[in-house]
């Protein structure tokens, strides 16, 4: 028995929590950095490109499937999911897209929307 | 026969205690379930029913604690969820308790670190399902919030792992 000798948390513990956060840091701010102004979206459904949009010009597009409704609009060069049917609408209270790289993702509806150069 | 192992878990026990253990994970994971975390990334969590996986991986050894993952999932996606969230969670679970059963083997980090690699893991399973499900690699790009939120997550989890072992007796 050494019921006192087991440690809670080790020096060992502590180096790997911050290696793991630092490394996820650097690489965040790597790609941050590296991304640029995006000039289209594209809205993939289920796998597949459904539709390309430029950012220059304001517009709206649903996305219809058996899945559900999700509606892609575009504002002074920004992507945002306006509405939705999926349950945990995750995609409606994501941020507004623009750089490229940048995605917004309904899972349920196993729709991505991608800013692509 | 297996009277004379006076430290391990006897064959019975470790039968009812797997039957207990599901119990507990799935009440810790319908618990979570009631506080929502808004974060703007999806499948941050705490991840408490990683308490019961940590302690029944050190106390009743693996073959246990794979069948009690596997029933706390099923059960708890047929009651509460559906099929989709059943494939996350095992894919989630399997890659986490394997990472987690082989560095506690190396026996380099306490209970902590085994604990924060298996977060780590357990997101990576599934990150991994989500870019197979929606046919885009671009996904993984989550992974870096996920396991620097998950490192997080585990080391709270891990502590907590260790005073509950300091403390259990069975």
């Amino acid at each position: 028995m050494k019921p006192e000798k087991e440690k809670l948390i080790s020096i060992g513990d502590i180096v790997l929590l911050a290696t793991v956060i630092l490394l996820c840091v650097v690489v965040t701010v790597l790609l941050v950095t590296s991304r640029e102004d995006g000039l289209e979206v594209e809205i993939v459904s289920d796998g597949e490109v459904v539709k390309t949009m430029e950012l220059k010009k304001d517009a709206e597009y649903e996305v219809v499937t058996d899945r559900g409704t999700n509606l892609v609009v575009i504002e002074d060069g920004q992507v945002t999911v306006k509405e939705a049917d999926c349950p945990d609408k995750v995609c409606v209270n994501h941020k507004p897209i623009s750089m490229t790289g940048e995605t917004i993702i309904c899972l349920p509806h196993k729709l991505v929307i991608e800013i692509v150069e | 026969m297996s009277e004379n192992k006076v430290n391990s878990v006897s064959q019975n026990k470790i039968t009812a205690l797997s039957g207990v253990f599901i119990a507990l994970a799935m009440i810790l994971s319908y618990l979570e379930n009631l506080i929502p975390i808004n974060v703007a990334v999806p499948g941050v969590k705490l991840g408490l029913a990683n308490l019961v996986t940590i302690v029944s991986l050190f106390k009743l050894g693996l073959k246990p604690t794979i069948v009690i993952s596997i029933g706390r999932i099923v059960l708890s996606g047929v009651l509460f969820g559906n099929v989709t969230v059943i494939i996350y969670s095992l894919a989630g679970a399997f890659l986490s308790i394997l990472v987690m059963y082989i560095v506690k083997k190396i026996k380099i980090f306490t209970v902590t670190g085994v604990s924060i690699c298996g977060a780590v893991a357990h997101n990576f399973g599934q990150i991994i399902v989500a870019a197979l499900i929606l046919e885009n690699a671009n996904i993984m790009y989550y992974m870096l919030v996920l396991a620097a939120i998950g490192a997080l997550a585990g080391t709270a989890i891990g502590i907590l792992s260790g005073i509950i072992l300091k403390n259990i007796r069975f």
